[in-house]
């Protein structure tokens, strides 16, 4: 998957640990340490494997039989749970896709801008003004929720997708302006030496020169912000109160709720349907995933 | 470099005294436009609300009147209130017990995945996938049923002749799945530490080598070390994450925060205080608390860093 991560980490071969006497016990401590973390992945991704396999299963099997080996598969779940709530569940996937989307643009455009201002202007405050941004960070959320939803409410946006997208358009998620930061210290000063010398403003070397360099970082920046509003519960279940506003993780929670108790196979089936689009973009952007943990500590 | 590596550094240039404080600003305002989107959010949904919320936290407002000035009330109600402080102890629990397992399984798998390693990618990988899906409402379902009485769990207790409870429904036990499930989640972390092991280098180990220091030594007085730094993010972070926990509380007990307030965390009985019964003021109240409590956490660690957090500068 991510062979290029693989021949970066690879190491330049120190001969010194190799002249060690005993590569009997070498191999022993590998195969011990492999075995190890497969047991260790087994029990990670075990109840993710289960979870498909039962939304799979008939309803009367899925507890009666937890092992994930099992030859009668139906896709009925599936077909019964997309219309069990009072919209179909497309509804809340374009929902979904539309908050997503919107979020995305907003964050792109907004981070990268203070980012561009923070790595390379010079201005007065310029400190004082990035530790403010970096401590955003840590600000427990709470602390400003009632009044944004007061602020929210005032404009008439409650039931609407613009209390979620919105704020992205104002840089609200420091992490990204942090992270758009550091690539842009991380480009060689010459690039933009060069552009001024052209003539090009700040506006130019922003767009011309600076974006297209920092493509990995709004990747990843695009990459995080999908899976956050994909799966964010607090907003919307503040924000939306009509079902047919719902996104996926709140019409979700309508399952639990409106479930007879006895319908676990359905509710199995939308929770797969409503992962699937996480897996797919982890699956496909893990290298910017794993690059911007690294730089930045986001989740 | 991490985030909290700059503010630190922030903090010790201005303590320096700065020599850039007579320099020009030659982009002052350019920078103020492309600055622009981030300083009307930072004032308008950040400040603005921080101190809108210090106000409504004297007052007793529900959304029809408006707020009406009743000083400490809303505090000394807080304080009064036996549910208050079983949340506050159900999440500090959370945070005390589920943060270090969860750093201290991500330092250990860190550490065996060995540069270079066949299959390298694929255990991160499968380690990193659930702390993105962790947080998600299809996963606390899911965990609702592997912790339920039919569950997973019990299935693999059932095999050793052990007959478990419903662990979800259980009072002793509710906040233990979740915590389990934070755990779980190790992976985020795990990468950061990855990240800081390569970043050690490899002559230390190969001078250390040559001294004869055998792995655990190598480990105590090179690897620990030198990870300290990233030690302390992790730490720092994920206790502040962890405060806020919400989603999966809600979910998993069904947004009640049972059985028995066993996960009515802080979070929890703070949205049901502002949007259930629409006691804004004293929401605002007990977020500010929270505030300050976090803060607390914070500026302890840090103290504390002095002690144990090495940093070669």
């Amino acid at each position: 998957m991510t062979t290029e991560t693989e021949t970066l980490a690879r190491p330049t071969a120190p001969p010194l640990r190799r002249r060690r006497p005993g590569g009997g016990r070498r191999a022993l401590r590998s195969t011990g340490k492999h075995v190890m973390l497969t047991a260790m992945s087994v029990v990670m991704i075990y109840p993710l494997i289960w979870l498909l396999v039962s939304s799979f299963k008939p309803n009367s099997e899925i507890f009666r039989d937890l092992s994930i080996f099992t030859a009668d598969l139906t896709a009925e779940n599936y077909a019964n749970g997309w219309n069990d709530l009072q919209f179909p569940f497309s509804v809340f996937i374009v929902n979904s896709s539309i908050i997503a989307l919107g979020a995305i643009v907003g964050n792109l455009v907004s981070c990268s801008l203070a980012a561009y201002a923070f790595a390379r202007l010079r201005f007065r405050g310029r400190n004082l003004m990035f530790a403010i941004m970096l401590g955003s960070i840590m600000l427990p959320f709470q602390v400003l929720m009632v009044p944004q939803f007061l602020i929210f409410k005032e404009l008439g946006w409650l039931n609407t997708f613009l209390p979620l997208i919105a704020p992205k358009f104002l840089a609200t998620e420091a992490f990204f302006v942090f992270l758009m930061v550091q690539f842009i210290r991380s480009l060689p000063e010459e690039v933009f030496e060069a552009a001024r010398i052209d003539g090009a403003g700040h506006f130019r070397s922003y767009t011309q020169i600076t974006l297209p360099l920092i493509m990995p970082a709004l990747a990843t920046t695009a990459i995080f912000t999908f899976i956050w509003t994909w799966g964010d519960f607090f907003g919307p279940l503040v924000y939306l109160r009509l079902p047919e506003t719902w996104p996926v993780s709140v019409a979700l929670k309508g399952y639990l709720d409106a479930q007879s108790s006895s319908d676990y196979g359905s509710m199995f089936a939308m929770s797969v349907v409503s992962l699937l689009p996480m897996f797919l973009v982890f699956v496909l952007g893990q290298r910017f995933l794993i690059k911007g943990v690294a730089t930045t500590g986001i989740k | 470099m991490s985030s909290l590596g700059e503010l630190r550094d922030i903090a010790v240039r201005r303590r320096r005294g700065g020599a850039r404080g007579k320099e020009k600003y030659p982009d002052n305002k350019a920078a103020y436009l492309f600055l622009l989107p981030w300083t009307v959010g930072l004032l308008g949904l950040t400040i603005g609300p921080m101190i809108a919320s210090l106000y409504l936290s004297f007052t007793e407002y529900n959304l029809f009147r408006a707020p009406e000035w009743i000083g400490l009330e809303n505090f000394s109600a807080m304080f009064g209130d036996e549910r208050f402080w079983n949340s506050f102890r159900v999440t500090v629990v959370y945070v005390l017990v589920g943060v270090p397992i969860q750093l201290v399984l991500a330092l250990g798998l860190a550490m065996l995945l060995d540069k270079g390693m066949r299959g390298l990618s694929f255990y991160r990988s499968v380690f990193y996938l659930p702390s993105l899906m962790g947080g998600s409402v299809a996963i606390a379902i899911l965990w609702r049923q592997v912790f339920g009485k039919e569950g997973l769990v019990n299935g693999v207790l059932g095999w050793f002749g052990v007959d478990g409870p419903g662990w979800i429904g259980h009072p002793d036990f509710a906040l233990g799945t979740l915590i389990v499930l934070n755990v779980w989640t190790f992976g985020s972390p795990m990468v950061i530490f990855l990240a800081g092991l390569r970043q050690i280098p490899e002559m230390f180990y190969e001078a250390a080598s040559m001294d004869g220091a055998g792995r655990l030594r190598k480990f105590f007085s090179i690897t620990l070390p030198l990870l300290t730094p990233i030690i302390f993010f992790n730490l720092v972070l994920q206790i502040i994450f962890a405060f806020q926990a919400f989603t999966q509380a809600y979910v998993v007990s069904g947004g009640t925060g049972g059985p028995a307030d066993a996960t009515m965390f802080y979070t929890l009985l703070l949205y049901k205080e502002a949007f259930t019964e629409l006691n804004m003021g004293y929401a605002s109240a007990m977020a500010w608390f929270l505030v300050i409590v976090v803060a607390a956490f914070t500026a302890f660690n840090f103290w504390l860093s002095k002690y144990w957090v090495f940093y070669d500068d």
